[in-house]
C-alpha cells in the first residue's frame, strides 16, 4: 500500500515564468524517459524479481520514481500557474490548453500522451534490470539537456537533485544485477 | 548551541524533515542492496528516529504530514488544508 507525505521530496520554489521551460520540463512527466515510466516500470518489474532484495529495490525505487513525478509536476504548474491563453500560444503550448487549460497532463515535449510502450517487463530479472541501468542513464541525460535549455537557478536547482538521483539509482541497480548473476551461479547444478 | 526542536521556525522544522527524509531514502536504498552493512543500519535507525520526532513536532503544530492513520487531527480536520505542497513547493 502507499503512503504520501504532504511534502515533496524537494522543494520546488520557481519565481519566474518560463513557460516554454514547462512544455520542455514535460517530457521528464510523461515522456519515454521520464518519472512516470520509471515508476511504472520499476513497480511493474517487483513482482517478478527473485530475492526480497530485489523486490525491495524495485519497490523502493519506483516509490521514489512517483515522488519525482510529483516534483516535475510541482515544476510545471509553478511555471504554467496564472498563464494566459496568449501566453500559452507564444510558448507553444496553445494545444495544451485547447485540450487541457491549465491542467496537468503526462504527455512528452512535444505533446505525445504517455504510453505503457515506453516501459518493458519481461520477468527474466537480468534482462529487467538491464531495461533499467539503461534508464536511469536515459533518465540522465535528457535532465542534462533540460539543464541546458535554462539559466533559472530555482530551476536548475530541482534539476540537478533528480540528474544527482539517477547516478545513484543506475548504481544500486547495478548491485542488483550483480546479485541476481550470483544468485544463478549458485543455483548451477554440473 | 543547538536549538531544540521546540524551538524551531516551521521553515527550519520542513528543512528538517527534506533533509532527514532524503537521508533515510537514500540510505534504505543502500541497504535494500546491502542488507549486512551494520554502519549503514546503524545510520538508518538514528536518522528515522530523529525523523519520527521533527515529523511528531511539526505535525503537533502545524497538523498532519499524512493521511489513511498516520497522524490524528484537530478539529476541523485539517489534512486538507491548504497550501498542498505543489503550491507551497514544499
Amino acid at each position: 500500500m502507499w503512503n504520501y507525505s504532504k511534502n515533496l521530496q524537494h522543494k520546488v520554489k520557481i519565481k519566474n515564468k518560463d513557460i516554454r521551460m514547462a512544455k520542455f520540463l514535460v517530457t521528464q512527466y510523461g515522456g519515454p524517459d521520464g518519472e512516470l515510466s520509471a515508476a511504472i516500470r520499476y513497480l511493474n518489474q517487483r513482482y517478478t524479481m527473485p530475492t526480497g532484495s530485489t523486490k525491495g529495490l524495485l519497490t523502493d525505487i519506483g516509490t521514489e520514481e512517483l515522488a519525482h513525478v510529483e516534483i516535475i509536476s510541482a515544476m510545471v504548474y509553478q511555471l504554467t500557474k496564472d498563464a494566459t491563453p496568449d501566453e500559452l500560444k507564444a510558448a507553444g503550448l496553445g494545444g495544451h490548453y485547447a485540450q487541457h487549460d491549465h491542467a496537468l497532463f503526462p504527455t512528452d515535449a512535444n505533446g505525445v500522451p504517455w504510453t505503457a510502450a515506453y516501459i518493458g517487463t519481461l520477468g527474466n530479472p537480468v534482462t529487467d534490470l538491464h531495461e533499467d541501468l539503461a534508464a536511469e542513464q536515459k533518465a540522465k541525460a535528457t535532465y542534462e539537456h533540460l539543464i541546458d535549455l535554462t539559466d533559472d537557478h530555482d530551476v536548475k536547482d530541482v534539476l540537478k537533485f533528480l540528474w544527482a538521483r539517477e547516478v545513484v539509482h543506475y548504481q544500486r541497480f547495478g548491485e542488483a544485477l550483480e546479485s541476481v548473476y550470483d544468485l544463478n551461479k549458485s543455483k548451477r547444478i554440473f | 548551541m543547538a536549538k531544540s526542536l521546540k524551538d524551531l521556525s516551521r521553515e527550519e522544522l520542513m528543512d528538517n524533515i527534506h533533509q532527514l527524509k532524503f537521508a533515510a531514502v537514500d540510505l534504505n536504498l543502500y541497504l535494500d542492496t546491502h542488507p549486512d552493512c551494520k554502519p549503514a543500519l546503524t545510520d538508518y535507525n538514528n536518522i528515522t528516529s530523529d525523523l519520527k520526532a521533527v515529523i511528531a513536532m511539526y505535525e503537533k503544530k502545524y497538523g498532519p504530514l499524512t493521511n489513511f492513520g498516520g497522524a490524528e487531527s484537530k478539529h476541523p480536520w485539517s489534512w486538507v488544508d491548504e497550501p498542498w505542497p505543489w503550491e507551497s513547493g514544499e
